[in-house]
């Protein structure tokens, strides 16, 4: 009989498991998902590159196969924005934390989403900053305790989907670690735009959210997922705000069609300078690197 | 390699040193730059942003100096040769970043153009006083390169050094200009593409299998991989094995961060420039550096009219500190006069390298102007009493 093989794997750096991540942490099903929208979006993999921020979510860039960039706390984006902007040939992929990407990253995120630059995001969003302990979030909901809000937290707090709606985003969707076949497949649907895409996933962090929230263990809050989740498609993302116990809308907000940067970029040189814009693009198609000689 | 003569504006010409510095820049190869406006630097970018299009390349203005200073680096992964370029308290929002290139070997260029601080100091008059943030500014242990030009025609030669120091080292390498140098017009001469010498990127000729992402074979510099080349690697910030990958022992710590400031200790000799003058039989040496040097230079010929012996050492490399140098010329000279725009910064180090064998005597400077002449002088002549 031969070896039962995980179909993930071959996206996965096997030699760097175990990986890091608590028993009933949610960010290992995203990479799950993740790989399953590979295998089904069949994208080629050589020109695909993915970059972290830092966080548990972070460590994400340090177990794929692909060109993966470790970098740092709340720079995903604009390390991604050069990658990008100097290889347009590349998808990138940027994979982080809701504090990495909301709160020390949070003026990138806009920005990238304004211009557009075409980047898939996917956030994992665990309510709280895991990685230093269980410290509070822009995205932490009201009266949930965390080691920076002992006596609960009373800030208001972000509702992802509709900032980035507002920023921009051409393809903005929720899903929670439940909703693994509509995560995978909305990762396909954000591969197929060009421009800034947005995915939130709600993700259990059972060892420092869901503990000190008596929120019971991973099966208490797949379960919790699926009893309060709400697939909305098309909701106004306005409607899309959370609460430590109530209800989660769920499922694709925005789906639209604004030019990505680059192609901005070109229709405004091209209309300032005619011929005499050269595209950056041109320069890799030339004979010989003028980088590498 | 030669340059690419797409980039290279062969001719005479009578610009400022910011305006040298992106014609540098471009010379050297660079078809990015991801920049945040700031005085008085901004020229170079502004300037970047007209010529790039049309030698097929990307300027991109950045929300803020945080994102300016890693934007530059993704490029560098994507392909190109990257910069960006600064003003004092844009240099303090990129340290981090000066340590995530130096950590994960990114060759790159930062250009500060320094102005009085700190906080926002003097936007629009000169200083030196980020000589030391260049070399300690971000955390940990590191080595960087700095380079000090004195003209426009200096802004344009060093800027292609800048870049191809740090291809070969694979290090962020700063550009320290300063307000004077930056906003003086002189004549810059460009040379033809075929006259100008670029260094290329140090990429691997190994296989995927075979290749190492931060693996050393000797000379202490890894060879690199873009991404979409098919290499599948990683890297990261964090400390990592020869693979690329995260490693948190004292044992990889150490072997990373003694090879990160070896890489560039041992090859000192070779990356330092100075400029040397009337040192032999020199009593007394002038030490400066930027724009400073030249206003020694006025100190220097005042005291030589009078008939003392004085010699002049400039340093064109900063970073590393031309030690080795300094220690030899204080078995000669009775004392080193060190003028700089700040109130004491490289006169610590050129101290340091004397060692007690000859004097130091620092001439301190706020910012805001340029020293008088007599300044230099007066210090000359105390160093001769
Ligand atoms: C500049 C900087 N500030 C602070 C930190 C410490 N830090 C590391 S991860 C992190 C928060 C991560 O939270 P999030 O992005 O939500 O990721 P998670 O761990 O929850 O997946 C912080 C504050 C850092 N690494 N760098
Ligand atoms: S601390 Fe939380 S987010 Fe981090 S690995 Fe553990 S469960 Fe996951
Ligand atoms: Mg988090």
């Amino acid at each position: 009989m031969s070896e039962l093989v995980n179909p993930v794997e071959r996206f996965l750096r096997t030699d760097r498991m175990p990986h890091i991540w608590c028993p009933g942490c949610g960010i290992g099903t995203t990479v799950n998902c993740f790989a399953r929208a590979l295998i089904d979006s069949g994208i080629d993999l050589q020109s695909l590159a993915l970059v972290s921020g830092i966080g548990c979510t972070g460590r994400v860039a340090g177990y794929v196969k692909l060109d993966s960039f470790h970098t740092t706390h709340g720079r995903a984006i604009p390390f991604a924005t050069g990658l990008k902007l100097a290889n347009p040939k590349l998808n990138v992929v940027v994979y982080s934390g809701d504090g990495d990407l909301s709160a020390i990253g949070g003026n990138h995120l806009i920005h990238a989403a304004r211009r557009n630059i075409d980047l898939k995001v996917i956030c994992v969003n665990n309510l709280i900053y895991a990685m230093t302990g269980g410290q509070t979030a822009p995205t932490t909901p009201g009266h949930a305790i965390t080691a920076t809000s002992p006596y609960g937290a009373f800030e208001p707090s972000f509702n992802l989907p509709h900032l980035l709606e507002a920023a921009g985003a051409v393809y903005v969707a929720r899903w929670t670690t439940f909703h693994v076949r509509q995560l995978a497949r909305s990762i396909g649907e954000a591969f197929q735009k060009k421009g800034f895409s947005f995915i939130e996933v709600i993700s259990p962090c059972p060892t420092l959210y869901q503990r000190r929230n008596q929120l019971g263990d991973g099966l208490d809050t797949m379960k919790y997922y699926k009893e309060a989740s709400k697939v909305r498609n098309g909701s106004p993302t306005s409607e899309a705000g959370l609460t430590m116990t109530g209800e989660i809308v769920v499922g694709k907000f925005v789906d639209r069609e604004r030019p990505d940067y680059q192609t901005m970029m070109t229709a405004q040189m091209t209309e300032s300078l005619g011929e005499r814009y050269i595209r950056p693009e041109m320069e890799h198609e030339e004979e010989g690197c003028g980088v590498c000689g | 390699m030669k340059a690419d003569p797409k980039g290279v504006l062969t001719g005479t010409h009578f610009i400022d040193g910011d305006h040298a510095c992106c014609e540098g820049a471009l010379a050297a190869g660079a078809r990015f730059s991801a920049g945040y406006p700031i005085t008085p630097s901004t020229e170079i970018v502004e300037r970047f942003a007209a010529r790039v299009p049309l030698v097929g390349g990307t300027f991109i203005q950045m929300e803020d100096e945080l994102a300016a200073s890693i934007t530059l680096q993704g490029a560098v992964w994507g392909g190109a040769k990257a910069f960006t370029v600064t003003s004092g308290p844009g240099f303090s929002l990129m340290m981090e970043h000066i340590g995530y290139a130096a950590m994960t070997e990114t060759p790159c260029v930062f250009v500060d153009v320094q102005r009085g601080g700190p906080s926002t100091g003097l936007p629009t008059l000169p200083a030196q006083a980020d000589m030391m943030q260049a070399r300690w500014g971000s955390h940990g242990d590191y080595e960087v390169i700095a380079l000090c030009p004195n003209s426009p025609q200096e802004c344009f030669d060093l800027t292609i050094k800048a870049f191809n120091f740090a291809e070969e080292f694979r290090v962020p390498v700063m550009f320290m200009m300063d307000e004077v140098v930056g906003h003086m017009t002189e004549k810059v001469v460009i040379p033809p593409a075929d006259r100008i010498e670029v260094t290329p990127r140090k990429h691997t000729r190994k296989s995927a299998e075979e290749y190492l992402p931060y693996g050393t074979n000797g000379d202490l510099v890894p060879e690199m991989a873009h991404a979409g080349e098919g290499y599948k690697f990683h890297m990261t910030g964090l400390t990592h094995d020869e693979r690329g990958y995260p490693n948190m022992t004292p044992q990889t710590q150490d072997k990373l961060v003694r090879r990160l400031q070896n890489k560039i200790r041992d090859a000192a000799d070779r990356i330092m420039i100075a400029e040397e003058e009337g040192i032999g039989g020199a009593d007394v040496i002038v030490v400066s550096y930027g724009i400073t040097s030249r206003v020694a230079q006025k100190g220097i010929d005042m005291a030589r009219a009078r008939g003392l012996k004085v010699g002049k050492f400039r340093m064109i490399t900063c970073w590393p500190f031309p030690e080795k140098r300094i220690r030899e010329l204080a078995e000669k000279a009775k004392a080193f006069v060190v003028p700089e725009l700040n109130l004491g910064q490289m006169v610590r180090e050129v101290e340091r390298a004397a060692g007690g064998k000859a004097r130091t005597i620092a001439v301190s400077h706020a910012g805001g102007s340029v020293h008088r002449p007599e300044e230099i002088l007066n210090a000359i002549l105390e160093a001769t009493r």
